[in-house]
C-alpha cells in the first residue's frame, strides 16, 4: 500500500482463514451489530452503504463532519456483492480457460482434459469479496467515526429519518440506495424461480443449461463468463443487437465473440412464457413470428436494474421520484428537498460504480460547499467486460449526428497493432471521434482485450482536453495494445495538408 | 464439391480487355434465360434446383435486357415480350395481407414461387428488394420508349412504381422498417448506417402517390458513420456489395446530398474507397486467409462454406454458410467473391480487370461458362482445391452485367438519369450538382 491508502485490518484471529465467508459477513453485515444511539444531528445523513454512500462518507469524514450511514442489507452494496466485484472474478477464471484452450494458438501444449470446478471458481470469488469488502468494513467504518446503522431508512420529515424507530435527524442528507434488478413480467417465470445479478453469485453447482435473458452488458458478460466454465449457454435478446447502448460495430464483434465461445445468441427474440418441464425449465420465445422453446437447468433475468426508491417515506420529506428514473435530482444532484441529495443509481440512468463513487462526491460537494458542480460536466468512461473488452467515453456518432456536429471517426483495428498481434489478441478497435475541422476529441469507442484499461487513458486525454495534433506527438511504449490510441492520431495528421519538403 | 474448371472458361484468361468483358457480360447475362419461366417472367434467386424467385433479380433482369438488346443477344422484341410478361404478371398479382398473396401495398414478397408466382418460405415483404425490383421496372419503362406493346411497358411501369405504398412502409417512424410480415406485422431488424438502401430512400422520395417524407433520408443518413479507416476517409459499410447495388442504377458523379457535401465527397467517390479499404484488408490479410492479396479482394454477402470450425494454420477457423460478411470488422471467413473484383469496373478499371485476370489465371475454377460462381474459398480446401460455391446467384450475376455495361457505355446511367422518379427523389433527398442540373 502507497502512502494515503487505508491499512487493512481484518477481524480474525491468529491461524484462520484471513478471507472467510464469516470474515465476509462480518465486514459487511457483522451479526451482533449494535446500531449507535444517535446523539444531536448529524451534519450528514447517508441511505444505503454501496460505492456512492461509502464515496460520501469517506470525503464528508475527511472534512470533519459527522456522518450517519443507513444500510439496509451488506456493505458495498451491489457493486461488492453482486456485481462488478464477483463477475469480474469469476469472468478472469473465465478467461484464463479460454486462453488455455486456446494455448496452441501461441504454441503452448496444453491437456485435453481442462478442467474447471466450479465450486472453487465460487470460493476464489467470494474469498476475493471478503478481500475487498474489508477495506470499508463495518468496524473500519466505526473505527473511523462514523454510525453504521443496519436496517431500513425512511424519511419522518424534511429534516429527519428513522432507523427501526429510531429518528435521526440531519442537516443534509444523501440518498444513495442504488438499483435493484428489475423483476420480469414473463408469464409462469416467478412459479418456476430464476436468478438475478442479486442471486447467481450465490450459487454453488455450475447450470448445465443456462438461459441469459436480456443481452445489456451483464447479461453478455455472465453469459460468456458461464459458457467458459462450462455452462451450455443461450443468451436471448429483445433487441436486434446486444449492448443497444454501444455502436454497431462493437455491438456486432460481441455477438461474433459469444457465439465462438459457443454461446448460443438469440436476437430479436422475446421471451413470451416460462414453464417447468420434466426436471428442465422451458421458456418458449418468438422470433418475428416464429415460436421456440428452450430447455435448460437454470434462468439468468438481466433485462436492466430499477432505483430502489419504495418505502423510503420520501414524500414526507418532499422528495419527487418516480419508478423508472428513481429520485429526481437536479444538475447539482440535489433533489426537490433542498438539504437532501442523491447519487448513485437511486437516480442515474447509467448505473456504474464510477459514476456512483463520483456523484456522490458532487453531491456532498454542492451540499456543503458552493454548489457549483454540475453532474452533466462529467466525462464518464464504461466497459463491458466481455472478451474482447467493449468500452467508450464521452459522445456516441449518433449523438453527434443529433446535435449537428460533423465528426469524423479515426478508427484502428488491433489487427494491426504489434502489441495485439504478439498478444495473440488482435480482436477489437479504438474508434476516435474528432469534431470535423478541428482536433477535438469529443468520444472513444474500443473494443479490445483489455479496453477497460486503454478507455482511461482516454479519458486522462479527453479531460486534459488534448487534441489529435498534440496526441500525435506523446509517446507510447512500444509495443503496446494502447499505442492504438496514438496510431489513431497518427491516422488524423496523415490526413492534414503538408508541404512538400 | 465442384470439380475443375470448365473448359469453356479455360481461355477467358488470354482474351484482350474488351474481349474479355463481352465474355464474361454475356456470360453472366446468360443467367436471366437460363434460370427464367418465360410465362410470368420471374427469375430464379439461385441456380440451384427448385430455387425460388427472388424479386431483386427480377429487377435485374429488367435492367440487362436492355443491355442485351444493345450489345446484340437479344432481339428488341424478345427484351420486349420478356419485359411485359414480367410486368403484367406483377401489376395482375394478388395483392393483400393474405399470406399466400405476391404482394401487399405494392410491395412484394422476398420469395416467389416460380410458377404460381405466390409467397414462399413464409419470407418478409421485402422493402429493399422491392426497390430492387422496382428499379429494374423504371429502367425497363425508360428504354422502351417506342408506340404499342412499348407504350404498355412505360403504362405498367409507372402504375407499378405509383402503386408502391411507401408512406406505410414507415410505421410511423422517421426511417422506414425493413419488412413486413402478414403474421406478424412490421420486423424488428435494425437498419442503421449506410448501406445499399440509398436508391430505397430515394424512389420513396420520389413516389407521386404515397411519397416517403423527405426527412426520412436525413433521418437515415443520421445512422452514417464517417470514418478515417485504413488510409481512407470514407461513409462506411462492411460488405461491398452495400457500396454497389444503388450505383448500379444511379450515377453518383458530380452529385452529392447534405452528408456528402459536408465531407467534401461523393457516393461514387465513397464506393471508390470503400474498395480501397477492401483492397487493403485483403494486403494486409490479419487472419492469414489463402489467396488475399492486392489482386484478390472482395468481401461481401455471399454463399460460404458452411458453418463448421476446424483448426488450421495455429488457429480456430470458423466457416459459414451463406452471409453477409465485411471488412474491415468482419465476418470474414475466408470466403471471396469471385465476381465481386469485376463488379467494382467503373470505379476502377484496372483493379478491377488487374484482379478478376489474375483470379482467372491462378483459380480458372471459379469461373464455369462464363459465369462467376457466388463464393470461393481457397483457405479451406477439399481434395486439394479450395472451397467453391455450385451455385450462381441472380443478384451477382445482375449486377455484373449493369456495372460492365456502365463501364463501357454507361447505358444504364444513361437511361436513368431520364426517370422522373429517380430525377423527383434524388432532388427531394437534396442532391443537387452536376447531372441534375441539367433539363431531365
Amino acid at each position: 500500500m502507497g502512502g494515503g491508502c487505508p491499512m487493512k485490518v481484518n477481524p480474525t484471529s491468529p491461524g484462520s482463514e484471513p478471507f472467510s465467508d464469516n470474515v465476509y459477513r462480518q465486514s459487511v453485515r457483522p451479526q451482533a451489530w449494535q446500531n449507535p444511539q444517535p446523539s444531536g444531528v448529524y451534519d450528514l445523513a447517508v441511505i444505503g452503504a454501496g460505492p456512492a454512500g461509502l464515496a460520501a462518507v469517506e470525503l464528508a469524514t475527511r472534512h470533519g463532519l459527522r456522518v450517519a450511514i443507513i444500510e439496509r442489507d451488506r456493505l458495498g452494496g451491489n457493486s461488492l456483492n453482486a456485481g462488478s466485484i464477483p463477475s469480474k472474478a469469476m469472468i478472469r477464471t473465465g478467461r484464463v480457460d479460454a486462453a488455455l484452450r486456446d494455448g496452441a494458438d501461441i504454441a503452448v501444449s496444453v491437456p485435453a482434459m481442462l478442467q474447471t470446478n466450479f465450486a472453487a471458481v465460487m470460493a476464489r470469488m467470494r474469498r476475493i469479496r471478503t478481500r475487498i469488502a474489508g477495506y470499508q468494513s463495518a468496524q473500519r467504518l466505526s473505527a473511523r467515526g462514523v454510525d453504521v446503522y443496519f436496517g431500513d431508512a425512511q424519511f419522518l420529515s424534511p429534516g429527519a429519518l428513522a432507523v427501526g424507530g429510531v429518528p435521526i435527524s440531519f442537516k443534509k442528507a444523501l440518498i444513495a440506495s442504488g438499483a435493484q434488478s428489475q423483476r420480469s413480467n414473463i408469464t409462469g417465470l416467478e412459479q418456476i424461480g430464476y436468478f438475478t445479478s442479486e442471486s447467481i453469485f450465490d450459487i454453488t453447482a455450475l447450470p448445465k443449461r443456462l438461459a441469459v435473458i436480456g443481452g445489456g452488458p451483464l447479461g453478455c458478460e455472465l453469459a460468456q463468463a458461464f459458457c467458459r466454465l462450462g455452462s451450455q449457454v443461450t443468451i436471448v435478446q429483445n433487441d436486434p443487437k446486444f449492448l443497444p447502448h454501444e455502436e454497431r460495430d462493437a455491438a456486432e464483434l460481441l455477438s461474433l465473440a459469444l457465439s465462438k465461445d459457443g454461446v448460443e445468441t438469440r436476437l430479436n427474440t422475446t421471451v413470451i412464457a416460462a414453464r417447468q418441464g420434466k426436471g428442465e425449465k422451458l421458456i418458449d420465445t418468438v422470433n418475428n413470428e416464429v415460436n421456440s422453446s428452450i430447455a435448460v437447468d437454470e434462468i439468468l433475468l438481466s433485462i436492466g436494474r430499477v432505483p430502489n426508491t419504495a418505502n423510503l417515506g420520501l414524500e414526507a420529506a418532499g422528495i419527487e421520484s418516480d419508478a423508472v428514473d428513481g429520485i429526481n435530482v437536479d444538475d447539482y444532484l440535489c433533489t426537490t428537498n433542498t438539504n437532501v441529495y442523491a447519487a448513485g443509481d437511486a437516480c442515474k440512468a447509467h448505473k456504474f460504480t464510477n459514476i456512483a463513487e463520483t456523484s456522490a462526491c458532487i453531491a456532498v460537494r454542492n451540499a456543503f460547499g458552493q454548489r457549483t458542480e454540475r453532474e452533466s460536466h462529467l466525462l464518464i468512461p464504461w466497459c463491458t467486460y466481455c472478451d474482447p473488452e467493449i468500452a467508450h467515453i464521452g459522445m456516441h456518432v449518433l449523438e453527434a449526428k443529433r446535435q449537428s456536429i460533423p465528426i469524423t471517426s479515426f478508427t484502428v483495428m488491433m489487427q494491426d497493432v504489434d502489441r495485439a498481434i504478439t498478444d495473440g489478441q488482435d480482436e477489437g478497435f479504438v474508434k476516435l471521434y474528432v469534431r470535423d475541422g478541428s482536433d477535438e476529441i469529443l468520444g472513444a469507442t474500443i473494443v479490445a482485450a483489455r479496453a477497460s484499461e486503454m478507455i482511461n487513458e482516454m479519458s486522462v486525454i479527453m479531460c486534459a482536453g488534448i487534441g489529435m495534433r498534440r496526441l500525435a506527438t506523446i509517446l507510447h511504449t512500444y509495443p503496446a495494445q494502447s499505442s492504438a490510441i496514438r496510431m489513431a492520431a497518427l491516422a488524423y495528421e496523415a490526413t492534414q495538408p503538408s508541404e512538400p519538403w | 464439391m465442384n470439380s475443375r474448371a470448365n473448359n469453356a472458361s479455360a481461355g477467358l484468361a488470354a482474351l484482350p480487355d474488351e474481349a474479355l468483358l463481352d465474355r464474361l457480360q454475356r456470360g453472366a447475362f446468360g443467367y436471366f434465360t437460363a434460370y427464367a419461366n418465360a410465362a410470368n417472367g420471374l427469375i430464379a434467386d439461385t441456380s440451384r434446383a427448385d430455387s425460388p424467385c427472388s424479386i431483386a433479380v427480377v429487377g435485374f433482369a429488367l435492367s440487362c435486357y436492355p443491355i442485351a438488346v444493345e450489345r446484340g443477344w437479344m432481339s428488341r422484341a424478345a427484351a420486349l415480350a420478356r419485359t411485359l410478361e414480367t410486368l403484367r404478371f406483377f401489376w395482375r398479382s394478388k395483392q393483400d395481407n393474405q399470406p399466400n398473396a405476391t404482394g401487399f401495398k405494392g410491395f412484394y414478397y422476398h420469395f416467389l414461387d416460380m410458377q404460381s408466382g405466390g409467397r414462399v418460405w413464409q419470407c418478409e415483404l421485402s422493402l429493399i428488394d422491392t426497390t430492387l425490383l422496382i428499379a429494374g421496372v423504371l429502367t425497363a419503362g425508360c428504354y422502351f420508349d417506342g408506340n404499342g406493346e412499348e407504350a404498355e411497358v412505360r403504362e405498367l411501369s409507372d402504375m407499378l412504381y405509383r402503386r408502391v405504398d411507401w408512406h406505410w412502409a414507415r410505421n410511423g417512424e422517421d426511417t422506414v422498417a425493413q419488412g413486413w410480415k402478414p403474421e406478424y406485422g412490421f420486423l424488428h431488424y435494425g437498419w442503421e448506417g449506410y448501406n445499399e438502401a440509398t436508391i430505397l430512400y430515394i424512389l420513396g422520395i420520389g413516389s407521386p402517390t404515397h411519397p416517403l417524407p423527405t426527412a426520412t433520408f436525413a433521418g437515415w443518413t443520421l445512422t452514417y458513420q464517417w470514418e478515417n479507416l485504413l488510409g481512407q476517409n470514407v461513409l462506411y459499410s462492411g460488405p461491398l456489395f452495400t457500396h454497389l447495388f444503388s450505383h448500379a442504377w444511379i450515377d453518383y458523379r458530380g452529385i452529392r446530398d447534405a452528408f456528402m457535401r459536408t465531407k467534401r465527397s461523393d457516393y461514387f467517390l465513397n464506393t471508390q474507397r470503400a474498395i480501397a479499404v477492401h483492397q487493403e484488408y485483403a494486403v494486409r490479410n490479419p487472419q492469414g486467409f489463402t489467396g488475399y492479396d492486392q489482386n484478390f479482394w472482395g468481401i461481401t454477402a455471399g454463399d460460404g462454406p458452411d458453418n463448421r470450425q476446424l483448426r488450421q494454420s495455429h488457429r480456430d477457423r470458423r466457416y459459414f454458410g451463406y452471409m453477409s460478411r465485411g471488412a474491415p470488422y468482419g465476418p470474414d471467413d475466408g470466403t471471396l467473391a469471385p465476381w465481386a473484383m469485376l463488379a467494382t469496373l467503373p470505379f476502377g478499371a484496372e483493379r478491377a480487370i488487374g484482379g478478376t485476370r489474375h483470379l482467372l489465371k491462378n483459380y480458372p475454377q471459379v469461373c464455369t461458362d462464363d459465369r462467376f460462381s457466388s463464393g470461393f474459398n481457397p483457405t479451406l480446401t477439399c481434395n486439394g482445391e479450395g472451397w467453391l460455391s455450385d451455385g450462381c446467384y441472380g443478384l451477382d450475376q445482375g449486377l455484373l452485367v449493369m456495372m460492365i455495361e456502365n463501364y463501357r457505355s454507361g447505358l444504364i446511367w444513361q437511361l436513368t438519369r431520364r426517370c422522373p422518379a429517380l430525377r423527383a427523389g434524388l432532388k427531394g433527398a437534396g442532391f443537387d450538382g452536376g447531372w441534375l442540373s441539367d433539363e431531365g
